[in-house]
C-alpha cells in the first residue's frame, strides 16, 4: 500500500515508527533550547527582580524595558538577533532568554513585594542579617510566584523554539516546516505539532503543580484543620 | 540594666522622641504607654537598634549599644510584634527555634528547648509540626511569645502584642506573660495603649506624650498621684475612682485556711468533711499544700460507683490567682467566668486562701457606699438614674 492511501492517523503512526529516533532527537533539542533560554533568564531575572524590588524607581524602568522587549514580534526578534549572533540554536536560546525576562522579572518583583512587611520586621528584629532575611524569608515566600513566572516563560519559550527552524536551529519546528512544504504533508505537520503541544501542556502542568507545592499559604502539604 | 541617656530621635521634620532619660533594672516589667505618635514604639525599637537614636546614648549593662553589632545585639533580645510575625512557611518548631538556629545551636538542644517551651504554655507537643496558620490567633501569639524566649534572651521587647486578640484570650496571655516574666526573671519592655493592660502587667509605667516622658513610676503611684491633666485623662476617671479597690490585693480579702483535702482520701471522708464545714466544693492539695484540683458534690454523685478516692474524681483544671494579684483583676475574672470562688496560691502553687463572691460583695458595697458619700446632696433616685445613662 502506498503511504498516500493510508488514513492520516496511520500515516502519523507510520512516520513515528520510521523516524522515531529523529523525532525524539528533535524533541530534546527543542526542549533544551527552551530550557536553556528560560534558565539563563532565571539566573539573571531572579536576582535582578530582587534588586529592583528594593529600589522602587528603578523597578519601573527595568520592567518598562522588559515590557518593550516583549512587544517585539518573535520572528522579528529572532531575525534581528540573527544579524548579530548568526544562524543556529544559540540565537534561539538568546531570543527565549529575552522573552522570558519579563515574566520572570515581573513575578519576582511582585512576589518579593508581596511578602508581609511585618515578617521582614520580625525577621530583622530577631537578628537575621540582610542576606538571611532574603534567603530565609523573602525567597521561600516569593518562590511560588516566581515559579509562576518561570512557568509562563517556559510555555512561551517552547512556542518560540518552534520557529527557530527558520534560522536553522533545528527542533520540532523542522518537522513542521517539512510537512508544510511537502505535498499532502498533514501527517508530518502533526508529527511535529503534537509533540510541541504536548511539551508545552505537560511543562505547564508540572510547573503549575510545583508552584502550588511551593505556596506557603495554600496548605496542600498540611494535613490538619485550618482556622 | 537598660539606660536611656538624653536620647532623641528626629525624622526629617518631626521629633519622634525628645530627650529621653530612663533607667530600667534587670527583671523589671516596663510598660510604655501613650497615644499613637507619642514615641513609645520608637523608644522601644531603639533598644534593639531597629531604629537608631539621632542623639544620645542607650546603654545595656553599661555598654553603648551603638558599639555593638546590631545583628548580634538583636539575637540577644526577644522581639514580639502585634502582627505576631510567625513565618508562614516554617513549622511551629522552626519558628520557635529560629533564633537558636541563627545562633547555630545543635539540633538536640533546639528540640529540647522547643518541647520545654511549648509545654510551658500548655500547648500539645504535636503543634510543633503544624504550620502557624493552622493555629488560632491566641495560640499563634503564645508561640510568638515563647519564640522570644527560646534563646535565653534577657530582654524581651513587645510591641502591643495582644492588641489584635479578643478580650478573653488577651486576658489569658497577659497572665501567661506576667507569670513567665516573674518566673524567668527576664526584663520585659512592653508597648501598649491600653491602660488596663499596663496597670495589670507593669512594675513601672512610662507614660509618653509627644515624644516626651510625662510620668515614669509604679502603677500605684501613678494612680495615686497623676503627674498632670494628661495623665489623669489617660488613666480615665473611672479608673481613678476604682483606684482604691484596684490597689488592694487578694490577700487582703481572701478567706484564709480554705477547706482542702488530699487526693488519697476516700469519697466518704471527703463528703463528711463537706458536711461538717458546710461547703459544696473542696480543693485538692498534696501533702505540701500544692493545689492539684477541685472536687464538688456533682463529681461525687456522678462517680460514686466507680471511684474510691478523691484523686479519681477530682478535675485537675482549676483557675487560680497568685498571691499579690490586684483585686480588680480578680473581680473581672470571677465575674467573667462565672466562678463561685477562686483559690489563691503562693509562688510555689500552695493553696493559701480563697476569694468568694460574697467576699467581693463587701468590696463592691464599700465602693458604692463611698461614691454615695461624695454625692450625698443628691437624692438617691437621681444618682441611680444618672448612672444608668
Amino acid at each position: 500500500m502506498e503511504i498516500t492511501d493510508m488514513s492520516l492517523f496511520n500515516q502519523l503512526i507510520y512516520y513515528f515508527s520510521e523516524n522515531g529516533q529523529y523525532v525524539l532527537n528533535q524533541f530534546f533539542r527543542h526542549f533544551l533550547m527552551s530550557i536553556y533560554g528560560v534558565l539563563f533568564a532565571a539566573i539573571i531575572g531572579i536576582p535582578l527582580g530582587f534588586w529592583i524590588s528594593r529600589h522602587g524607581k528603578l523597578a519601573n524602568w527595568v520592567l518598562g524595558i522588559a515590557n518593550v522587549l516583549q512587544t517585539i514580534p518573535s520572528l522579528a526578534m529572532l531575525s534581528i538577533l540573527m544579524l548579530g549572533l548568526g544562524l543556529g540554536a544559540n540565537t534561539v536560546v538568546a531570543t527565549i532568554f529575552l522573552y522570558s525576562l519579563l515574566p520572570i522579572l515581573k513575578n519576582t518583583y511582585a512576589g518579593v513585594r508581596s511578602v508581609d512587611e511585618n515578617l521582614l520586621d520580625s525577621g530583622k528584629g530577631m537578628g537575621m542579617t540582610r542576606s538571611q532575611v532574603t534567603r530565609m524569608v523573602e525567597l521561600p515566600l516569593a518562590l511560588s510566584v516566581i515559579m509562576g513566572g518561570i512557568r509562563n516563560a517556559l510555555v512561551v519559550g517552547i512556542g518560540i523554539a518552534a520557529i527557530g527552524t527558520f534560522i536553522g536551529a533545528g527542533g520540532l519546528g523542522d518537522i513542521i516546516t517539512r510537512g508544510v512544504n511537502a505535498t499532502d504533508g498533514g501527517a508530518i505537520i502533526l508529527a511535529g505539532a503534537i509533540p510541541t503541544a504536548l511539551m508545552a501542556v505537560i511543562s505547564d502542568i508540572i510547573l503549575g503543580w510545583i508552584e502550588k507545592k511551593l505556596d506557603p499559604t495554600r496548605s496542600t502539604r498540611f494535613s490538619g484543620r485550618k482556622e | 540594666m537598660i539606660e536611656f541617656k538624653k536620647v532623641s530621635k528626629v525624622y526629617d521634620d518631626f521629633v519622634a522622641v525628645d530627650d529621653l532619660n530612663l533607667k530600667f533594672n534587670d527583671g523589671e516589667f516596663i510598660c510604655f504607654i501613650g497615644t499613637s505618635g507619642s514615641g513609645k514604639t520608637t523608644s522601644m525599637r531603639m533598644i534593639n537598634r531597629m531604629e537608631e537614636p539621632s542623639s544620645g546614648q542607650i546603654l545595656i549593662d553599661n555598654e553603648d549599644i551603638m558599639d555593638k553589632n546590631p545583628v548580634e545585639l538583636r539575637r540577644r533580645i526577644g522581639y514580639v510584634i502585634q502582627q505576631i510575625g510567625l513565618m508562614p512557611h516554617m513549622t511551629v518548631y522552626e519558628n520557635i527555634t529560629l533564633v537558636p538556629k541563627l545562633l547555630k545551636w545543635p539540633e538536640e538542644k533546639k528540640r529540647e528547648r522547643a518541647e520545654k517551651l511549648i509545654r510551658r504554655v500548655d500547648l500539645p507537643l504535636e503543634f510543633l509540626d503544624r504550620y502557624p496558620q493552622e493555629l488560632s490567633g491566641g495560640q499563634q501569639q503564645r508561640i510568638g511569645v515563647i519564640r522570644a524566649l527560646a534563646a535565653d534572651q534577657d530582654i524581651i521587647l513587645m510591641d502591643e502584642p495582644f492588641g489584635a486578640l479578643d478580650p478573653i484570650t488577651r486576658d489569658a496571655l497577659q497572665e501567661l506573660v506576667k507569670h513567665l516574666q516573674s518566673e524567668m526573671g527576664r526584663t520585659v519592655i512592653f508597648v501598649t495603649h491600653d491602660m488596663d493592660e499596663a496597670i495589670k502587667l507593669a512594675d513601672r509605667i512610662v507614660i509618653m506624650q509627644k515624644g516626651k516622658v510625662v510620668q515614669f513610676d509604679t502603677p500605684d503611684n501613678i494612680l495615686a498621684n497623676p503627674a498632670n491633666q494628661f495623665v489623669e485623662d489617660f488613666i480615665g476617671e473611672d479608673r481613678l475612682l476604682q483606684a482604691r479597690p484596684s490597689l488592694q490585693t487578694v490577700d487582703q480579702i481572701m478567706i484564709k485556711d480554705p477547706v482542702s483535702v488530699t487526693p488519697g482520701k476516700t469519697l466518704q471522708e471527703a463528703i463528711k468533711l463537706m458536711r461538717n464545714r458546710k461547703v459544696d466544693t473542696l480543693y485538692v492539695t498534696d501533702d505540701s499544700g500544692v493545689l492539684k484540683g477541685i472536687v464538688d458534690l456533682e463529681d461525687f454523685d456522678r462517680n460514686r460507683r466507680r471511684a474510691t478516692s478523691v484523686g479519681d474524681v477530682m478535675s485537675p483544671e482549676v483557675y487560680f490567682v497568685r498571691t499579690g494579684t490586684l483585686l480588680r483583676d480578680t473581680v473581672q475574672r470571677i465575674l467573667k467566668r462565672g466562678f463561685k470562688s477562686i483559690p489563691v496560691v503562693d509562688e510555689k502553687d500552695r493553696l493559701i486562701g480563697l476569694v468568694t463572691r460574697s467576699s467581693l460583695a463587701e468590696i463592691v458595697y464599700d465602693n458604692i457606699w463611698g461614691d454615695m458619700d461624695d454625692a450625698k446632696d443628691i437624692p438617691l433616685e437621681t444618682t441611680a438614674v444618672s448612672e444608668d445613662q
